[in-house]
């Protein structure tokens, strides 16, 4: 699957990082910055945590 | 007579994008054209570049060619809908007079961003002209969005012309900004030689997005900047003259960015107005070697993290100045330089020298019968029927010059 952000709605929440630290990194402000696409059933399972954690619907797949 | 739309895709073979991004013209024609109807195209005219003034130039003084080739790419899509885009006020009247009434005309205010095909796309739905995530692209949506000077060639092509020249803006070196015909196999250094005979010790490249580049026997193309590490762009060269010092002008270039950025991505918000800062702090006299590792960092982190090119611009600017200029820079460090602590007056109409007629690159003139006029001195107030030769002052509240010491 595919981890799309959209920077224009990342509030710097952090969340996705709890749930996916290898997918998705935090800048020195907080906002996200995504490391790598997911690549194995445990990337994606990770994605989707991501994706719905974020407050600010900025993730999707 | 009309090409049909597959012979329109043909005649658009090997011509790259003038915006900007020099993406391919037929490629972008032939997936609008499979995009499910309704299918709109648009001629942008919306020159976001501070440094560049071709676009603008083209609708004042070429509204022909540049409706001709909205009319062949409306063709080779079946567009339902064709649209002219731009902010130029003095454009206005040149594009109403020859548009057909079918052509809508879309006047935005001027902004750096105003002119990505995201925020077009947003301003035909209604919206304000600010960029929006990709995927998906416009063309992907069914929006064609071809800048004016892809359209004016292509227009060119169908007139018979096989390699139509480029259109380059060259502004600093302490002159006023010069417009120039680009044909096949001409150098930077050429380019640069028509615009200023002093000295020129680099350019700042592609608007402000290639970064600065110090190589001038490169050809001005975009396989040939992009060979050099640099990026053609919209075809917009700041030139570096004896008295330009780079960190002058990447500072004055990254206030603008920070300043232009549409404040709606954070990581460009904040990122963006970090490098200008660092910049500042380093033409000011006042950052450490620690601030300029800071700096590298940052810029290396920056790219792809916005919604638009805004951040790699900006990115780009700061990581060129410090692997093209790093003599200069470190001279920068603490205490700074004398030269950039005084007033500087980046204006490029601040000197009283008269403007330098802008020497074409060669003498062949375009099928069109029009004459390919240098357009030395265009300003804002140049009417598109009688452009008066008249310094290009008014440029220069665009012109990153313009953006004070
Ligand atoms: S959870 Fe959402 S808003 Fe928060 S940092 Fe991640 S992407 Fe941005
Ligand atoms: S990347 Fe910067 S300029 Fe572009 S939309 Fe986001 S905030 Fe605006």
């Amino acid at each position: 699957m595919k981890l799309l952000l959209d920077s224009t709605r990342c509030q710097g929440y952090g969340l996705c990082h709890e749930k996916a630290p290898e997918l998705v990194d935090l800048d020195e402000w907080g906002y996200a910055a995504i490391t790598r696409p997911p690549s194995s059933p445990e990337d994606d399972r990770a994605a989707r945590a991501a994706i719905e954690a974020c407050p600010a619907q900025a993730l999707r797949s | 007579m009309t090409p049909s739309p597959s012979e329109i895709i043909e005649l658009a073979a090997g011509l790259r994008g003038r915006g900007g991004a020099g993406f391919p013209t037929a490629t972008k024609l032939a997936s609008v054209r499979r995009a499910a109807a309704p299918r709109t195209v648009v001629a942008n005219g919306e020159e976001g570049e501070p440094g560049s003034l071709k676009d603008r130039w083209l609708l004042r003084e070429r509204p022909e060619l540049v409706l001709e080739g909205l009319r062949l790419a409306a063709v080779a899509i079946e567009a339902d809908r064709s649209v002219v885009y731009f902010s130029d006020q003095a454009a206005e009247q040149s594009v109403i007079r020859l548009a057909p009434p079918t052509v809508e005309i879309i006047r935005v205010a001027p902004r750096y961003v105003a002119g990505e095909e995201t925020s077009i796309v947003r301003v035909l739905d209604g919206g304000p002209a600010l960029p929006l995530a990709k995927p998906p692209r416009p063309y992907e949506q069914g929006v064609l969005v071809l800048n004016v000077e892809s359209l004016a060639r292509l227009a060119r092509r169908a007139a018979g012309e096989s390699d139509p020249p480029l259109l380059a803006t060259l502004t600093g070196g302490g002159r006023p900004a010069t417009l120039h015909e680009v044909h096949p196999g001409t150098t930077l250094r050429a380019l640069t030689e028509a615009h200023t005979p002093d000295p020129v010790r680099g350019v700042l490249a592609g608007g402000l997005f290639g970064g600065f580049l110090t190589t001038l026997d490169v050809e001005v193309s975009h396989d040939g900047l992009a060979a050099a590490g640099s990026a053609l762009g919209c075809g917009a060269f700041r030139v570096l003259g004896p008295d330009d010092c780079p960190v002058a002008v990447a500072a004055a270039a990254l206030d603008y960015l920070a300043g232009q950025s549409a404040q709606q991505c954070g990581a460009c918000i904040r990122g963006t107005d970090a490098l200008s800062a660092t910049v500042a702090a380093l033409r000011a006299g006042t950052a450490t070697a620690a601030d300029l590792d800071l700096l590298a960092t940052r810029a290396s982190r920056l790219p792809g993290r916005g919604a638009c090119g805004l951040p790699d611009a900006a990115a780009r600017l700061a990581t060129s100045l410090l692997t093209v200029f790093p003599a200069v820079v470190r001279r920068h460090l603490i205490p700074g330089c004398e030269a950039c602590r005084l007033p500087v007056d980046l204006h490029a109409t601040s000197t009283s020298a008269p403007p330098q007629p802008a020497r074409r690159l060669d003498q062949h003139t375009t099928s069109t019968s029009a004459p390919p006029q240098p357009a030395r001195h265009l300003d804002q107030h140049t009417t598109p029927t009688s452009p008066p030769p008249r310094p290009a002052r008014d440029l220069d509240q665009h012109a990153i010059e313009g953006v004070r010491a």
